[in-house]
């Protein structure tokens, strides 16, 4: 500094009297201070409300029909028989598998985009659109993924015919039902679903009801029936005619998916995909880069860095995110109406190619049917869907209470 | 320059009553001969930045090598090309001679990880890692090591010892090691960093984020870790130049002006430069 540019007050700050007689009075900034400190406390307070009143409505609703039958029962046509195991079943073997197939997916996209960072500009360029395609992904309706779903995973269209109709198939036989005059159940296996009906001949392998061998007997339209019970058990009549059925072990599975659990599953992955790969870049990205460094100081490669330092010190984050994206799953109604559709159900899915239906599903259902009896259910599955929902999010911010810790 | 530079270390080396002569290590003797890190022609770029402008710098094995000047003045860049830490950094590249112990740090043949082994770093800001304290010795030992239990355990203590942080940490390896002091993490890296079996140890104004007190107690220890590793530290603070270092290298604007005995560049220095800087007249 030379002595020419030596710093004055500038006129307005130089003259006390001046400078008070200008001052802003302080009375006012309190008062709009505190306006609009209640201004947000309102809006805030409504928000709450409003779900309090949403809460309580469907509870004063719902209440009478909750019951731990409604948990374990199937859905009936009469309403107070009617309960929504199936729909519970489904939504957690969905959500389970959803999860499977996303989280890794997910974690991995993320990693690619945060931690393996291309050098060269066509590469990074790449990355760039990759990255600008996943936020937009993360945009698109659900709904959409339900028709991609549909193509992809349900038909396989173009790899199979189209029609959804099982080509290749594991772990299941399919066999000729016959109901004999003495009413008891004979199954003759046969090799696929469109093989020619059986024409019962003696001798023919057989099974009875509990799927034990018998020894086959056929007698003519005309012949008398036995008399011996033993042997009636085990008799057809030539004319007699099967019905097909199908036994499918617990490891089905078939190409193209068709309109499963899998199917279903993997569409609401799909959904919540982009959520996580953003959840996951997030928790990578708050990982401080000087653990990174430390650890290629020691002479770490870039997997041993990402599997030992980066991943551990994100895994928290990448959960609490994962368990969010997981609660929008279990809500989601609309891709799944595309693959799954149906809302009554018996039985719970069984394997990987099951029919099955999810409980925003089966509540869309019960509460567009004309009768009340049913709107009290539709409120009861909302109850079970909202108690799910805060069990999770409680879980989410266990996580990131207890789990993350520092970094640095 | 290149030559001012070398011929300062080869005419200063055997001046009595400097740093090296007080530490009872004789000009003559091999342990001084020895050149650890060897730069000749290096020119080092960040993107269009040239960084660093044809350095040419021996390093003495078991000495400590201070590099000093201003901000910006490519001290830190350098350090961290030694072993290779700004291949991470995009646009950043170099070219020139950079070898270490005779091996030539970017042949395609120097496996990277080997390298780091051998040349550990120790950063400004202390980073353990967000486990225990255990943990954190054993990371690097682990990375490049088969060991038995025991001999991890027997690893990371005596390179806790050698850290001098054992007996303050002995009673509690297993919390976590940001429950530790600044300069107590410091110390730890450097632990970390000497578990792998390193020859060469680069510091990066290690003292800079803490206290006077953890200062010392890491001059300290840099000055006992000469003996058995070469040691080049990159400093902001002439007084710690001057106290832990045996030669001094002084860089301006991405050029190594003067490099020789620290006694003699703080007492005599030939460059008026680094004159202006160690009087604090600029920095």
């Amino acid at each position: 500094m030379n002595g020419e540019s030596r710093l004055s007050l500038h006129p307005l700050l130089a003259d006390p009297e001046g400078l008070r007689a200008r001052l802003r009075p302080v009375a006012g900034r309190h008062r709009k201070e505190r306006i609009f400190y209640f201004l947000c406390l309102a809006v805030s307070g409504m928000a709450v409300l409003i779900l309090a009143a949403l809460f309580g409505a469907i509870t004063l609703m719902g209440i009478a029909t909750f019951s731990w039958k409604f948990l374990t029962a199937p859905p009936s046509p009469a309403a107070e028989e009617s309960g929504m195991y199936p729909a519970i079943m489904g939504s957690v073997w969905v959500v389970l598998l959803a999860m499977l197939t996303a989280l890794p997916l997910g974690t991995a996209s993320a990693i690619l985009l945060e931690e393996y960072r291309p050098r060269s500009p066509l590469m990074r360029r790449i990355q760039h659109i990759i990255e600008l395609n996943i936020t937009n992904l993360a945009g698109v309706p659900s709904v959409v993924y339900g028709i991609l779903g549909l193509t992809v995973f349900v038909y396989m269209f173009p790899l199979f015919d189209g029609t959804g109709k099982p080509v290749r198939e594991w772990g299941v036989v399919y066999y000729d039902q016959f109901y004999n005059e003495a009413d008891t159940v004979l199954l003759v296996p046969v090799n696929t679903l469109d093989a020619p009906p059986v024409q019962p001949k003696t001798g023919m392998l057989a099974f009875d009801a509990d799927f034990h061998p018998v020894n086959l007997q056929v007698i003519g339209e005309d012949d008398p029936w036995p008399e011996d019970p033993e042997r009636a058990r085990v008799t057809l009549r030539e004319t007699d005619m099967g019905g097909r059925i199908s036994e499918k072990t617990w490891y089905y599975f078939c190409l193209p998916f068709g309109r499963g659990v899998l199917a279903g599953a993997l569409t609401l992955g799909l959904v919540i995909l982009p959520t996580i790969i953003i959840a996951a870049r997030e928790a990578l990205r708050a990982v401080p880069d000087s653990l990174r460094e430390g650890a290629f100081a020691l002479g770490a490669s870039r997997w041993q860095t990402i599997y030992r330092v980066t991943l551990p010190a994100a895994l928290p984050g990448i959960m609490t995110g994962s368990i969010l994206a997981m609660s929008r799953a279990i809500g989601e109604a609309a891709p799944l109406i595309m693959i799954s559709g149906i809302v009554f159900l018996t039985n719970p899915p069984r394997h990987l190619m099951d029919d099955f239906t999810v409980m925003p599903l089966q509540i869309f259902n019960w509460a567009q049917r004309p009768q009340t009896d049913f709107h009290a259910l539709a409120a009861s599955g909302i109850i079970v869907l909202l108690a799910i929902l805060l069990v999770f999010n409680s879980i989410a911010l266990l996580i990131r209470q207890r789990y993350q810790k520092p970094l640095s | 320059m290149n030559n001012t530079a070398e011929n300062a270390i080869q005419q200063n080396m055997p001046r009595p009553g400097t740093a090296a002569a007080d530490s009872g290590a004789p000009a003559s003797s091999p342990k001084t001969a020895d050149i650890a890190v060897r730069v000749d022609n290096f020119n080092a770029w960040y993107g269009e930045k040239h960084a660093l402008k044809n350095i040419s710098l021996n390093v003495p094995a078991c000495r400590v090598t201070a590099l000093i000047g201003p901000s910006g003045c490519g001290k830190s860049t350098l350090l961290r090309w030694i072993n290779r830490m700004n291949d991470t950094i995009p646009g950043a590249r170099a070219e020139g001679t950079l070898s270490v112990h005779g091996i030539d740090v970017f042949s395609p043949d120097t496996d990277v990880v080997e390298l780091r082994r051998r040349v550990g770093i120790v950063f400004q800001k202390p980073n353990p890692f967000p486990k225990s304290i255990f943990e954190n010795v054993a990371f690097g030992a682990r990375l490049h090591l088969k060991l038995s239990r025991s001999e991890l355990h027997g690893l990371v203590e005596w390179a806790l010892k050698r850290a001098a942080l054992w007996e303050e940490v002995r009673d509690r390896l297993h919390h976590s090691a940001l429950s530790l002091s600044g300069g107590q993490q410091q110390r730890l890296c450097i632990a970390r960093a000497i578990a792998v079996g390193p020859e060469v140890l680069l510091m990066d104004e290690p003292c800079s984020a803490l206290d006077p007190k953890s200062t010392a107690a890491i001059e300290d220890l840099i000055w006992d870790l000469s003996e058995q590793y070469t040691i080049v530290i990159v400093t902001h603070n002439m007084q710690q130049a001057s106290r832990v270092s045996d030669i001094t290298a002084f860089m301006y604007l991405g050029e190594l002006l003067e490099v020789g005995e620290t006694d003699q560049v703080f007492q005599n220095p030939a460059h008026p430069q680094t004159r202006d800087y160690i009087t604090g007249r600029f920095g």
